[in-house]
């Protein structure tokens, strides 16, 4: 690849990760056809069916969707520097719009309208996690053991003060074993 | 205040490692770290989330950039954000570099299928919270034994608004597919008329 046309590459990672930060609300699921429109049909960065494989795979390691979807284009498309400038790109719109907010936000609230609004959008919020659950719960739990294991963790969330980090550790190893037993007996 | 950096830094990182599933998975997670770390309380962390589904980006860097300006100004954010972020740039880059078939293989399958499940778990152990917080009057910090001093006086704390607003929105999502954007502005309008009666 010659300096130049990389140079011009990296601009446009930038440039085009920055306006899918801009413009994704809610982020997750919702970004997807978003970040396939601009990376597939517009700029040809990825073949169609690569894009399906990227998405996969930027889901079952750590983060979210839409940054480690443009750590991974950006590295595709430009190597390491790709990289870089395309997770900078993405995080840059909600880094400075949550700044602004976060400094003006206990002001904001301290007038009693707003009070009342945040009284109101928490149970919002309550509704859109229930919402979520139910959704993801189809795709994520797929047998009695599957079962078991939410219903432990959400047990033990709830009445301990025990690390999710470490309720994701034991249930990655309580995968790992159930898979490897399930294998060993051929069921 | 290079302590708070580090620590900024470090428990972000934590937080980044450990978001599996993206998005709502890793509400719980957030939550007890930064409340346990006093920088932010809980109910802060709710509004948060309302926040981060009206603006731009993922809650999980919405989230550190938040506690990061509340606790170190915009260096703080940023150390946080970048702390929020670094683990998956690793992990990403090291799977672009060397496997396309990463999601192919055998073990990260085998512990997929043991922490899909988990975090549905999660989710839900944090939407019992956040409804909890939401739907009592009594001050909550979460999921810890608080629960039973409010079910015990459930009578007197109960908080029926929230309660109307929370099947209102349920009815919205489920029926109407309404965009949670528009959600969180109904609920807030709600908020406003109830609450002022």
């Amino acid at each position: 690849m010659k300096a130049k046309d990389r140079k011009a590459k990296v601009i446009k990672l930038f440039l085009v990760f920055f306006r899918i930060g801009a413009f994704t609300f809610g982020g997750g699921l919702a970004m997807i056809p978003f970040i396939k429109r601009e990376i597939v049909d517009n700029n040809h960065w990825i073949e169609e069916e690569d894009i399906v494989d990227i998405f996969a795979i930027v889901q079952s390691v750590p983060g979210v969707i839409a940054v480690n979807s443009a750590i991974f284009v950006g590295y595709r498309v430009a190597g390491l520097l790709g990289s870089v400038v395309s997770a900078l790109g993405v995080v840059l719109p909600s880094f400075v719009i949550i700044a602004i907010i976060a400094m003006f936000f206990s002001t904001f609230k301290s007038i009693p309208v707003v009070a009342n609004a945040f009284e109101g959008i928490s149970a919002g919020v309550t509704a859109l996690i229930v919402s979520a659950l139910l959704n993801l719960r189809k795709a994520s739990i797929k047998d009695a053991y599957g079962w078991l294991i939410a219903a432990c963790v959400f047990i033990i969330m709830t009445v301990t003060d025990i690390s999710a980090v470490y309720l994701l550790l034991a249930s990655a190893i309580l995968g790992l074993i159930i898979s490897y037993v399930r294998r060993k007996k051929g069921w | 205040m290079h302590k708070l950096f580090i620590d900024l830094l470090v428990t972000f990182f934590k937080i980044g490692l450990f978001t599996i599933g993206g998005g709502y998975a890793m509400i719980p997670l957030i939550q007890q770290e930064i409340v346990d770390h006093g920088w932010m309380t809980f109910k802060e962390t709710v509004d948060m989330i309302a926040i981060s589904e009206m603006t731009p980006g993922p809650f999980a860097i919405n989230s550190a950039t938040f506690a990061g300006v509340k606790t170190g100004g915009i260096l703080g954010a940023a150390f946080a954000t970048l702390g929020v972020v670094l683990p998956s740039f690793i992990i990403v880059v090291l799977v672009a570099k060397y496997s396309t078939r990463f999601k192919d293989e055998p073990v990260v399958q085998s512990a997929l299928y043991g922490l899909r499940p988990a975090v549905i778990g999660l989710i839900a152990a944090s939407a019992f919270s956040i409804a909890t917080a939401s739907f009592f009057t009594l001050p909550v910090n979460g999921g810890t034994f608080q629960m039973f001093e409010i079910f015990r006086d459930i009578g007197k704390t109960v908080n029926f608004k929230s309660i109307f607003i929370f099947i209102v929105a349920m009815t919205a999502i489920i029926k109407y597919k309404v965009h949670p954007i528009l959600l969180i502005i109904l609920s807030g309008v709600l908020g406003i008329i109830l609450y002022a009666i």
